[in-house]
């Protein structure tokens, strides 16, 4: 095949279409998961604090990521998706029945990005914590 | 559709206060509802587990609320503080309104 001049700016047009991908999927990146973390505490701000996100570093299938969180003193934990087409995965409720304050569980992750889980504490004040996964397949179909 | 069925791994037996694990899995599909048929190219409904509960003797002891970005045949694993011996009632609730569930009595040693 030879290349022609009419080809080269097709390509060029291509090429340009490609590069602005992803800048446009950045424009409307957020899932709304500022907006579930207000809902959940209530429109108060969590601080980064004792509640540990358990998550590989890689996770290699997006459909079953194995995560657990714990927070001692917790009445309920919302783990948090920031890239996933709804922001919500899971949230724990626990009781006096509770053990240790800590949930293990399987989750599906569209792609690499930041997980947040807020903890509510029996006192009623919030906590956060922020981890980011790489997902090298990811797990929301196609 | 597959038989759903749950599986739960609770200890026979404990002493009274301690701290035990408890692993629940069920067989099911999960359908997030973000997935297309590949023939039709329609979305295919949304059908998960959107809650599961377990409950010694009617108190909880730990609920999970679940969206779709749970896994297929969603596992949990959790801990609860032995009051004595007495049944722990473990119960999935689907999207159609089905409850599966399952029972495991605990002994104290």
């Amino acid at each position: 095949m030879q290349l022609t001049r009419r080809d080269l700016g097709a390509i060029a047009a291509g090429a340009a279409v490609m590069a602005a991908l992803p800048r446009l999927a950045l424009a409307s990146e957020s899932n709304g998961f500022e907006q579930a973390i207000m809902d959940f505490t209530g429109g108060v701000e969590p601080a980064e604090g004792d509640v540990t996100l358990g998550t590989p570093e890689i996770a290699e299938n997006g459909n079953t990521v194995p995560i657990e969180v714990s927070a001692p003193g917790a009445a309920a934990i919302m783990v948090l998706s920031t890239g996933n087409p709804n922001p919500g995965i899971v949230t724990f409720e626990f009781s006096e029945l509770s053990g240790e304050r800590t949930g293990s569980t399987r989750i599906r992750l569209a792609k690499t990005q930041d997980l947040i889980a807020v903890a509510k504490m029996e006192d009623g004040s919030f906590t956060m914590a922020k981890r980011q996964v790489k997902v090298t397949i990811g797990g929301c179909g196609g | 559709m597959a038989k759903v069925k749950p599986r739960v791994k609770v200890p026979k037996s404990a002493s009274a206060g301690d701290v035990i694990t408890i692993k629940t899995l069920i067989s099911h599909p999960m359908e997030s509802g973000q997935r297309k048929d590949k023939k039709t190219g329609e979305l295919i409904p949304r059908k998960i587990i959107n809650k599961f509960v377990a409950a010694f003797e009617g108190t909880p002891v730990f609920t999970a609320n679940i969206e779709p970005a749970v896994s297929a045949n969603p596992y949990f694993e959790f801990s609860m503080k032995v009051p004595g011996p007495g049944t722990i009632r473990f119960e999935w609730t689907d999207d159609d309104g089905t409850v599966y569930d399952l029972e495991k009595s605990i002994a104290v040693a």
